[in-house]
């Protein structure tokens, strides 16, 4: 692990109206490290994650990142050409209905040259061939490559949308509850995949679940949140098998 | 009796026209908003090519119009007399003596001169529309020159069918800078676009949008390193006039099946032949 974070979240507050969605969030992520966030329905995980992610503005409080060129940035300062470039190619957002995070009228092949395409790429026989192979690291057949997403089962389409996030080699990549509709089968594979990915690329990654077991098998370190706050956070293994907060070993017991 | 102001449209609407034009100009492919106005005739039948011809008109002007490529269709010849009769302006179908020339598909084979006007009958303006319906997400596209998607478009026509398939309406890069549907001109004629002397003008009469490209603009069509741009090639010269190099309709010619192919530019192929037949004499 560097010195330098490669997220640093301070007094993050997002507000819908009087609502509160989430309430001083703070956090660091270091690369490569992969952080669950946990709790119940409502409790200001998505919330928190489209805000971190720059896709719901903050109402209070500060996001900085380590840009691929080694500067820190707010994020609130950077101008929206600027913000989107970071999106498709620095980082990755894996929506929990695959629909939100695909284009589903375009083929297999489409969907993940497309990032590739948007930064410059224009040989086509290149771009088919980097289809391919991430096709092949998510267990889609090649010859499923010209296949519209609308042919695909579930876990297929939610792998087909971790391929077409991670063919930049994005260093950061948001999850919400990506293993969400799926039978119990599909989402073992499906963590399975992730955990390997996550091994072999070193991205960093936040994953968004009230699914404990895939915060066990995913996370180096986890955040409980409740009515929009932070009630406990640690090192993943800790917070299941030593919980502090009187919510958290609720959770826990009801869980496991 | 109802009497029209010259060229139809009154005068504060031309102007309204005109400021929408000189914007479009002064922004090479960018598509400009502009208040579009009923027109005595459906869309579809180039209201908004005949709202910037009407508002570019001079009295000394010399209108062609062609649809296809041919002078003689209903929409080219109501059109024509459209004009004649609102604008009393001088019309012709030669290409060479127009001043503006309104066009629904063809840019003329005889090449255009500087200080001659095209102006294209645009139906769809948007390139993006198709992949990307949601107009506010294509104006930050356009505005950021965001166009990975047009390239994603053509994949998937390599993908399907082992080439570009698109034969009109092909997309292309204007100045470097935006992105253009040159609709729904065939693709045969987008070289033609490039650093042509002419000024070429763009209106869209139900989508409310004028574009431009000034004289020698740098219009390149889009493509991949191993897929580059073709126009389409013809393996036979025209039936009527012998030309090649040319874009050709395909014409039936009899009920059992017989067929020829023609030039779709009928005043090219007019004078090809006259110039032969005072060769031959
Ligand atoms: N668009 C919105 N407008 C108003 N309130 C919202 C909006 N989105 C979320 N909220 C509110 O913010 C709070 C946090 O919601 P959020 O969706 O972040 O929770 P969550 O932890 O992701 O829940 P779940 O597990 O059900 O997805 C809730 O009280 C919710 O009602
Ligand atoms: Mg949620």
């Amino acid at each position: 692990m560097s010195d330098t974070p490669l997220l640093e979240v301070d007094g993050l507050t997002r507000r819908y109206g009087a609502r509160i969605g989430c309430a001083d969030v703070s956090f660091r992520l270091w690369p490569g490290e992969v952080l669950a966030v946990v709790g119940e329905s409502g409790s200001g995980k998505t919330t928190l994650l489209n805000t971190v992610a720059q896709r719901l503005a903050p109402s209070e409080g500060v996001v900085r990142y380590l840009m691929r060129d080694g500067t820190v940035r707010d994020l609130a300062t950077l101008g929206e050409a600027e913000r989107r470039f970071l999106a498709r190619t620095d980082w990755g957002f894996v929506h929990q209905h695959p629909a939100d995070g695909l284009r589903m009228n375009v083929s297999a092949g489409g969907n993940v040259g497309e990032r590739l395409m948007a930064v410059g790429a224009r040989n086509y026989g290149e771009i088919r061939a980097t289809a391919i192979d991430w096709l092949g690291r998510v267990e889609i057949a090649a010859d499923r490559i010209d296949d519209g997403p609308r042919t695909f089962s579930g876990g297929m389409r939610q792998r087909l949308q971790i391929a077409r996030n991670l063919v930049t080699h994005p260093r950061l990549v948001f999850m919400d509850e990506p293993t969400g509709g799926l039978d119990v089968s599909v989402q073992a594979r499906l963590l399975d995949l992730l955990r390997r990915l996550v091994a072999e690329t070193g991205l960093a990654a936040i994953i968004v679940t009230h699914d404990l077991a895939v915060a066990r098998l995913l996370s180096t370190r986890m955040m409980v949140m409740k009515s929009g706050r932070v009630v406990e956070d640690g090192l993943t293994d800790r917070v299941l098998d030593d919980p502090q907060h009187a919510y958290t070993q609720l959770l826990v017991s009801s869980i496991l | 009796m109802t009497t029209y102001n010259f060229a139809y449209l009154d005068e504060a609407t031309k102007r309204m026209i005109r400021r929408a034009l000189l914007k479009a100009v002064a922004i090479p492919g960018y598509q400009v908003p502009f208040a579009s106005r009923e027109m005595p005739m459906p869309y579809g039948w180039g209201t908004g090519g005949v709202q910037v011809t009407a508002s570019i008109t001079g009295p000394d002007d010399v209108l062609k119009v062609i649809d296809q490529g041919s002078d003689d269709t209903t929409n080219a010849v109501s059109i024509r007399q459209f004009f004649a009769r609102v604008a009393d302006v001088a019309t012709t179908t030669s290409t060479t003596e127009a001043t503006i020339i309104q066009t629904r598909h063809r840019i003329p084979e005889t090449p255009l001169s500087p200080g001659q006007i095209l102006v294209y009958q645009v139906p769809i303006p948007e390139p993006l529309r198709l992949l990307e319906p949601r107009e506010t997400e294509t104006r930050i596209m356009h505005a950021l020159a965001e166009y990975g998607l047009m390239h994603v478009k053509l994949y998937e026509d390599i993908a399907k069918h082992g080439r570009i398939a698109k034969t009109y309406a092909y997309p292309v890069l204007v100045e470097d800078r935006y992105v253009m549907d040159p609709s729904p001109t065939p693709k045969f004629d987008n070289p033609k676009m490039n650093d042509s002397p002419a000024l070429q003008l763009f209106g869209a009469g139900r989508e409310k949008r004028i574009y431009a490209l000034p004289p020698h603009t740098k219009v390149i069509s889009l493509d991949f390193e191993d897929h580059p741009f073709e126009v389409q090639r013809f393996t036979e010269p025209c039936a009527l006039c012998g030309s090649t190099g040319v874009y050709l309709d395909e014409i039936v010619t009899d009920d059992r099946g017989g067929r020829m192919y023609a030039c779709s530019d009928t005043d090219w192929c007019e004078r090809v032949r006259a110039a032969r037949a005072e060769a031959a004499e």
